[in-house]
């Protein structure tokens, strides 16, 4: 293939009648490729202060058919998690994601909850995560592919609950790209996970006559708990 | 795909009297077009944010093979492979020859342009491998064996009772007599047929909506999931892209992804972005074991540093095809081949030639809606008539076109012969129509009159209206 590689370059240069880019040009590109230079970000959510933010995520994410809960601490979550699923009349059985966030929590004291640990099947009705990041300008939530975050799990279900921390709220997009390079950086290596989801909203569909329904193929339903500690980013 | 754009006006003709798609195109309006305006009004910065669009865009074209090769060396840092491909039948060559080597009996594939300009589907088939559409709108179209009318909303051109009567032809398993009267029980149906093809599938195809310089990522936005379904639970994992589909950073695509969703569905931000980088990493629980990413050239690199560079900005948002009347009263099949609407009629003839897709840009009323929605301000009014020009430099019009322009162009060119034939004609109109005010018939102007009346000039011709005016001012 390698010949079919050369010729589609030259093609390119030939085209845009040069060769190769001189080192001067080549080392601007490179430097645009490596300083995460941001573009314009709207005031939206980055003007306001961490409290407004998580305000506004709360706010985006109901506008886009997601429900949120807030409880005071993490401990609170099975409890949230079990009210959610009875008030909706759903089955009291989940499968949580082998994370270690979820581990610490006191599933325990829900006896009548069924859970389970691990990657979901295609039956499991509730699935539940945690998260990396919520962006506020959207009320989207960036999850990413890891031994603790099996993507399907973000997918087949037909309930997604996602537990979030206030302190994981950020105002753009850029702001969660940024936490991911920190958090998976080793002397100065970025290792981007396999997939980041940014999901915002369930799943939908309007493409029989324009007509929005929700669970065309992912979540139907996608329930953030929001553990708002006091704690702001 | 074969395309039939020769057969445009054919096409345009049977659109026009087909009940059920005129009836369908009326939701376009309700939904696509206000609800873009809505969004657009929620963010004081779209101007600005369309104008760094505008630059990440060009900087990307102008240092095209650099920003491929930095994405291919991540594609590959990551374990992932890139197949380089000049035309569609090199990448569908390159696809089914990774299919063959994983044993792959189905394929699930996510909403892809690219495949439609490849023609995958019916590559695959023809090759012992079936593929199955998971975005409702395309699964709906494959069932009836159709085209896309609609570039992220492919059955658009349909009405729900034509949907419901293919879904009962299609899946003749299920009870014949359960209700489907709704897009909510079509719904359903669809997730409940489909899922068990989520599962079996050895090999994911999507396309991609941006490939990423600065990680060797792909980037998909949809709705549904089923892109997500689609590329993370079947062995390998394949990406469609052609060339133009790079940018720098995840900065950059965060940028464009914020004009995207809101120039698209008017939405804020699509359900699922989902950024994607190489196979399953060796301590994933889940995702493919194999990343490929099939980069087709197809006529792209041609249109670099030419008159119709600037189509290569297309983000395929198709919000020109949503605010376009000529789209919305014909629907997208008359065009006859993958792309639609104005961008269609820009890229058509650049990838197809302006002898087979030369009709297409001349289906323009040239209103400008497509430019001003436009969220990568493509000048499309102005590339059609260069596509116009190049078409009649080929002599392709039909020879009475041809002539009746060739005499405007004469007189055209000769003012005071243009002033004095002006005048003549429009005393000769003015007095022979005078009494009825309108003509109903008119020599060499049946096009018009077929259908309208042609209203009578009054005897005089601008020009010597204004020169009688002037002389009175004179006179005073």
């Amino acid at each position: 293939m390698n010949g079919t590689r050369d010729q589609v370059l030259n093609s390119i240069r030939r085209a845009l009648k040069r060769g190769p880019l001189a080192p001067e040009a080549a080392a601007a590109c490179e430097t645009r490729l490596v300083t995460h230079r941001r573009n314009l970000i709207p005031a939206r959510a980055r003007t306001l202060p961490p409290r407004g933010q998580i305000e506004l995520f709360v706010k985006m994410a109901e506008t886009v058919n997601a429900t949120v809960a807030r409880v005071k601490r993490a401990d609170d979550v099975p409890a949230a998690i079990t009210d959610y699923l009875s008030r909706l009349n759903l089955p009291a059985q989940l499968v949580r994601a082998p994370d270690p966030v979820l581990d610490a929590l006191p599933w325990n004291e829900r006896p009548l909850l069924e859970t389970r640990r691990g990657v979901v099947a295609d039956t499991d009705p509730v699935g539940v995560t945690a998260c990396f990041a919520a962006i506020a300008e959207t009320g989207t939530l960036m999850l990413h592919s890891g031994a603790a975050g099996p993507t399907r799990n973000n997918f087949l279900p037909d309930t997604h609950i996602v537990m979030v921390r206030a302190s994981q709220v950020v105002a753009a997009y850029e702001d969660g790209w940024d936490r991911l390079r920190a958090a998976r950086s080793r002397d100065g290596a970025f290792a981007m996970p396999r997939t980041v989801n940014f999901i915002t909203g369930p799943s939908r569909t309007a493409d029989i006559e324009q007509k929005i329904e929700l669970g065309a193929h992912g979540p139907r339903r996608l329930h953030i708990v929001l553990i708002d500690d006091g704690e702001a980013a | 795909m074969k395309a039939t754009s020769r057969a445009f006006k054919a096409n345009a003709r049977q659109a026009l009297g087909d009940a059920n798609l005129q009836r369908a195109m009326v939701n376009l309006r309700t939904g696509f077009a206000e609800r873009r305006a809505h969004a657009v009004a929620q963010l004081p910065e779209w101007e600005e944010l369309r104008a760094q669009g505008v630059a990440i865009k060009k900087d990307a074209l102008a240092h095209l093979d650099f920003y491929l090769e930095a994405f291919e060396q991540k594609v590959i840092a990551n374990g992932g492979q890139v197949h380089w491909c000049r035309d569609a039948a090199e990448a569908n060559e390159t696809v089914l020859a990774i299919c063959r080597r994983l044993g792959a009996k189905t394929v699930t594939k996510g909403k892809s342009m690219i495949g439609e300009e490849m023609g995958v589907n019916d590559y695959l088939e023809a090759n012992g491998v079936t593929p199955v559409e998971t975005d409702l709108g395309e699964y709906i179209i494959q069932i009836r064996h159709e085209p896309p009318s609609h570039i992220i909303a492919p059955a658009v051109h349909l009405v729900k009772e034509q949907i419901a009567q293919s879904f009962r032809a299609t899946h003749r398993d299920l009870d014949t007599s359960r209700p489907l009267d709704d897009s909510r029980q079509m719904c359903d149906e669809a997730r409940a047929v489909l899922r068990p093809r989520f599962l079996a599938a050895d090999v994911g195809i999507t396309g991609a909506n941006f490939l990423i310089a600065e990680t060797g990522s792909s980037i998909i936005v949809t709705n549904e999931g089923n892109g997500d379904l689609t590329q993370t639970l079947p062995k390998a994992h394949i990406v469609l892209a052609s060339l133009e589909k790079v940018v720098p950073t995840l900065e950059d695509a965060a940028t464009i992804l914020r004009l995207l969703a809101r120039s698209a569905t008017g939405q804020e931000f699509s359900a699922y972005t989902t950024v994607s980088t190489g196979p399953r990493r060796l301590d994933d629980a889940d995702g493919p074991d194999e990343y490929h990413v099939v980069l087709l050239d197809n006529g792209r690199s041609a249109l670099l540093g030419g008159e119709f560079e600037d189509m290569l900005r297309c983000i395929r948002c198709a919000a020109c095809l949503n605010h376009c009347p000529v789209y919305r009263a014909i629907g997208g099949q008359s065009y006859g081949w993958v792309y639609p609407g104005p961008m269609g009629s820009v890229l058509t003839p650049s990838l197809l030639g302006v002898e087979t897709a030369g009709n297409l840009p001349n289906a323009s009323t040239f209103c400008g809606q497509c430019e001003s929605v436009c969220p990568m301000k493509i000048p499309l009014p102005k590339m059609m008539r260069h596509w116009r020009e190049r078409e009649f430099q080929r002599h392709l019009p039909p020879r009475a076109y041809r002539l009746g322009l060739a005499v405007w162009a004469f007189f055209a060119r000769q003012p005071a012969l243009y002033r004095i034939a002006a005048d003549l004609g429009a005393r000769f109109l003015g007095a022979i129509g005078h009494g009825r005010g309108r003509f109903r018939a008119l020599p060499f102007a049946a096009g018009w009159t077929r259908t309208r009346d042609m209203p009578a000039p009054e005897g005089h011709s601008f020009m010597s209206l204004w020169a009688a005016r002037q002389a009175k001012r004179a006179a005073r």
